[in-house]
């Protein structure tokens, strides 16, 4: 019997070894391995575009969100919703197998498109792709079109289709993609020259927290200013339970979309959620273009309003100056509890600038920003906001990294808190530090996406959740004697 | 406490139900309802009235997953001490990280690996493909996690469609770095549903995995495996312990908390214990025919089942394991009736209908009746004939069953229906909620568990308490 036969016994991991290895991952050595990966990816904090494509599409009204693709894909988008808003997510695919692999989709989505339009009776489908299609090189332009001629749907209705490959991007540039795509279909033909609606469009971008739509409506009411959001997904995913399931409960009216393209303003608050979608606007839609970051803190909020006051001629409502007020008397009340405290930031570029702004408001250091998918143009962002403050020296950011790289940074150079989504929720267990869960998706708590995270009670928000985990950690680990009655 | 399983429903006949299945039907074009109804059926007692294991109907707004699903979600991702690479795109990973609840034991990123792996394809890749991108990573991920005892290469779609060769790299590394590499082509697009992920992953273990190892201890009589157990909010800590208490060696669990070289070993069990037989059937086959090793299906939901099926276990050994049997009954009715004394009360009479996966829409049917409730409809994902087979024995008479069934069908049969409960998924879990109808996830236990065996029982019971009887349902009409 050769050595190789030999029989191979189960063998058990010696308890030193896991020691020693678990010592290990924590090291600088380890960190230095762990940076030097070429090709595996480990916890990435992004998903895939068509997952970015669906929350686009459940933004309008009446709109049915349809995967060109593995129906697997569909159920995995689907979940993910479903897990963070705690709503239902309807969306179908039209399941395409090996034989779509030979023949290419076109019967699948024409089988698909008859079906969907007949049961679930959609005022719009969206299309996009997953995978399949992408690599096989399906002609969505000439399927679509064909079922129009083929009568499968009316000529003039809406369906718009983005191609949206998940090898390229991440859900952020699908959520573009199929604004994009949206916006080209419903406002095609809607321009009339001379006329305004008089209204601004408002771009929110990828965004999962239902309070911000609901806190952009309404300091938009507050001024007075007519709007349209492109897209609101508040009703859609913060549904009433009345005993009645609406499968369409909101989204942005079509015919107000269609319209949007004759608005006073388009503004975008989520520069790199919506950069196509914005380009384009530029180029086709009336009235004055505006592109600003997403207002979180109070700096970007005031931009914001200043800038509504400028494009509407109104002056900054009262009742708004006296918000600032009392976020800035909040973050003053508050700011001994977050002053100096070191930060660990993921999470998607248009959040992530917003956080630092933020935690540089409140003197706070934005130490490990950690972009797992974004561009040389949010590296300029970022380092320019670092570098625009003090507390911003000495603070790093790691673009194209993972999860796991984070998991490294914060055992070899911790810092007090990160802020993220729910998948950071192991290292930052390991490391011992509250995670605050300001991104998405958010599996593992209840309710966070109905407080709203920009504007002036956004920042009030963020700031009572971080200051008040800091004091009740120092209540729970202090020693008897420092246990006091105030805080 | 045995309770007899409930064979009429009032009010249910087989003509109220094909009615109501008929007017489900009404609404689909022509095509999709041809295709559609012979999925749909009222429950004749025995067989299969359904058919099953076909394509979906594009665009019904179907539950399924994919192949791929089938094998990182459920048999693979389980496997405690394996890094599992998805192999692709960054989403079917990032999608299926933690989501199904296979809860494991070890040291997160050092003895277990219960992390989302991936290849991270770009375009790139697509191009020139990613076999060179697979061989590097996989040195990396041995580099990184010393302690891992095998790593998997899990295809997603575009891996398939590009003509990548996953298995000869996996050859390769497996010998380079002295442990297995196993690769499985479980890309999406293969089969109809999750169930051909499974079965592939299966074929992989059977030609990868079995009879590379041994146990070091000696064989004794009592060795057995639990098989398509997945530890779900820790049933296999539930089932474990009370299969040791009857005498049992449980020597490897397949896969839930699943460790790959017991695994690997388990050719040299004396019996295969099944739960989920969908998904693992497979390898229970080739155990019995290449090894000899019989299979036993058994079912630990409520106190009823439990019952019947460490009796049926006791029947493959000697009277030193049916002693212990019969004790371990004596010691768990009373606890047991206690619950249902508690819970019954609450839930007597109370209709649940139920679309789930693997085993559940038949396995559960009867832990309801222990507490008083009636199934008066079930249906699954991704089942086959064999499945509904044994789900028209355990359900009442011409209650409805459904394979892969829409969103709308569920709606239709609910509207019509009015259960007090529904045991689905998270995909379905909202809809019916906004109608104001109670629900529990039943594949992910509704972040709750166990609900195997005896340990599980109570906490199931209370969770349908729960659920059926929560206050919240009675703010539901507002009063203006």
């Amino acid at each position: 019997m050769t050595a190789e036969a030999a029989v191979k016994y189960v063998t058990e991991i010696p308890e030193e070894e896991v020691k020693r290895v678990s010592a290990w991952i924590n090291t600088e050595e380890y960190k230095e391995k762990n940076f030097a990966r070429q090709a595996l990816v480990i916890n990435p904090p992004h998903a895939c575009q068509p997952l970015g494509a669906e929350l686009a599409a459940h933004g309008f009204e009446g709109t049915l969100p349809f995967v060109h693709g593995s129906q697997g894909c569909a159920s995995y988008y689907r979940s993910t919703f479903n897990r963070h808003f705690r709503e239902p997510a309807p969306a179908v695919s039209d399941s395409m197998t090996e034989d779509g692999a030979v023949f290419g989709g076109q019967n699948n989505l024409h089988e698909a498109l008859e079906n969907a339009y007949t049961i679930y009776k959609p005022k719009m489908m969206a299309v996009f792709t997953s995978c399949m299609p992408e690599v096989i090189g399906d002609d969505l332009t000439a399927f679509i079109k064909n079922a129009r001629n083929k009568g499968i749907v009316p000529q003039d209705y809406p369906l718009p289709y983005a191609n949206t490959p998940s090898f390229n991007g991440s859900h952020v540039h699908g959520y573009d993609a199929m604004l994009l795509s949206i916006l080209q279909s419903l406002t095609e033909g809607k321009k009339v020259e001379g006329r305004c609606t008089g209204k601004l469009n408002l771009i929110p971008g990828f965004d999962c927290n239902t309070g911000n739509y609901r806190e952009y409506k309404r300091i938009l009411k507050e001024f007075g200013i007519p709007y349209t959001l492109l897209a609101d997904i508040s009703d859609t995913f913060d549904s009433p339970l009345d005993g009645t399931y609406r499968p369409y409960p909101g989204g942005t009216k079509l015919e107000d979309a269609a319209d949007s393209i004759n608005g006073k303003a388009t503004l975008t608050v989520a520069p790199f959620s919506s950069a196509k979608t914005f380009t384009w606007i530029k180029d086709n839609y009336s009235g004055t273009h505006v592109s600003l970051p997403t207002p979180f803190g109070v700096a970007k909020t005031d931009a914001l309003l200043l800038k509504l006051s400028e494009l509407f001629g109104k002056p900054v409502p009262a009742s708004l100056k006296a918000e600032r007020g009392y976020a800035v008397d909040a973050m003053t009340d508050a700011h001994q509890y977050i002053h100096g405290k070191k930060f660990a930031l993921y999470g998607d570029p248009d959040y992530l600038i917003g956080y630092v702004s933020f935690l540089l408001e409140m003197g706070a250091k934005p130490y490990h920003i950690l972009c797992s998918k974004g561009n040389k143009k949010v590296e300029k962002e970022l380092q320019a906001l670092l570098d625009s403050s003090p507390d911003g020296k000495g603070c790093n950011i790691y673009m194209g990294k993972d999860l796991w790289h984070m998991r490294s940074l914060l055992m070899t150079d911790p810092v007090d808190a990160m802020i993220g989504d729910t998948h950071g929720k192991f290292a930052a267990r390991d490391a011992g530090i509250p995670l605050f869960r300001f991104g998405f998706p958010v599996f593992d708590r209840v309710n966070l996406h109905r407080s709203p995270l920009i504007g002036y009670q956004g920042a009030i928000n963020m700031l009572t959740a971080i200051c008040n985990k800091f004091i009740e950690i120092r209540d729970e680990t202090c020693e008897d004697r420092h246990f006091e009655m105030m805080r | 406490m045995s309770e007899a399983p409930i064979k009429k429903v009032e009010g249910i006949t087989k003509e109220s139900t094909q009615a109501m299945i008929d007017h489900a039907l009404e609404i689909y074009p022509e095509k999709a309802k041809k295709k559609r109804a012979p999925h749909l059926a009222p429950n004749e007692g025995e067989g299969a009235c359904v058919k099953s294991n076909r394509k979906t109907v594009p665009g019904i707004m179907s539950a399924r997953g994919c192949a791929y699903a089938g094998a990182k979600g459920v048999v693979w991702g389980p496997i405690r001490d394996m890094v599992h690479v998805s192999h692709g795109p960054v989403g079917c990973g990032w999608y299926s990280w933690g989501t199904r609840r296979n809860l494991v034991t070890g040291v997160n990123g050092v003895s277990q690996f219960a992390m989302q792996f991936t290849s991270d394809f770009q375009e790139k890749d697509i191009v020139y493909g990613g076999d060179k991108k697979l061989k590097t990573l996989l040195a990396e991920a041995h580099d990184l996690f010393p302690l891992a005892k095998g790593i998997s290469v899990l295809s997603e779609c575009p891996v398939g469609l590009i003509g990548d060769d996953i298995n000869s790299v996996a050859k390769v590394a497996s010998q380079e770095l002295e442990i297995p590499v196993i690769p499985c082509n479980c890309e999406g697009f293969r089969g109809v549903s999750q169930s051909l992920g499974h079965h592939i992953s299966n074929d992989t273990i059977r030609d990868h995995i079995i009879g590379t190892r041994e146990f070091a201890e000696p064989e004794t009589p009592y060795d057995i495996a639990l098989i398509g157990d997945y530890n779900i909010g820790g049933d296999v800590w539930s089932v474990k312990p009370l299969l040791e208490e009857i005498g049992l060696n449980v020597k490897a669990v397949w896969t839930g908390d699943g460790e790959l070289e017991k695994i690997a070993a388990t050719h040299k069990v004396k019996l295969n214990l099944i739960h989920c037989y969908r998904s693992m059937n497979y390898m229970c086959r080739v155990m019995e025919e290449k090894y000899g090793i019989p299979w036993l299906e058994f079912n630990f939901f409520g106190p009823t089942k439990i019952r019947e099926s460490l009796r049926k276990i006791a029947e493959y050994f000697d009277d030193n394991i049916k002693e212990k049997v019969e004790k371990a009954i004596a010691k768990y009715d009373p606890i047991m009736q206690a619950v249902i004394d508690e819970y019954r009360p609450r839930l007597e009479g109370k209709k649940v209908m139920l679309y789930v996966g693997g085993l559940r829409p038949r396995h559960t049917v009867n832990a309801y009746a222990d507490l008083g409730m009636t199934v008066v409809g079930s249906g699954y994902e991704f089942a086959h004939g064999d499945d509904y087979e044994r789900t028209s024995v355990e359900m009442p008479e011409a209650t409805v069953i459904y394979d892969d069934a829409s969103e709308h069908e569920l709606e239709q049969f609910v509207d019509e229906l009015r259960p007090d409960l529904i045991g689905s998924g998270i995909k379905e879990k909202y809809l019916f909620q906004k109608m104001g109808i109670p629900f529990r996830q039943m594949h992910s236990w509704d972040y709750s568990g166990p609900y195997h065996a005896y340990n599980g029982f109570p906490i199931f019971a209370r969770d349908v308490d729960m659920a059926v009887n929560s206050p919240t349902w009675k703010l539901v009409k507002a009063p203006f």
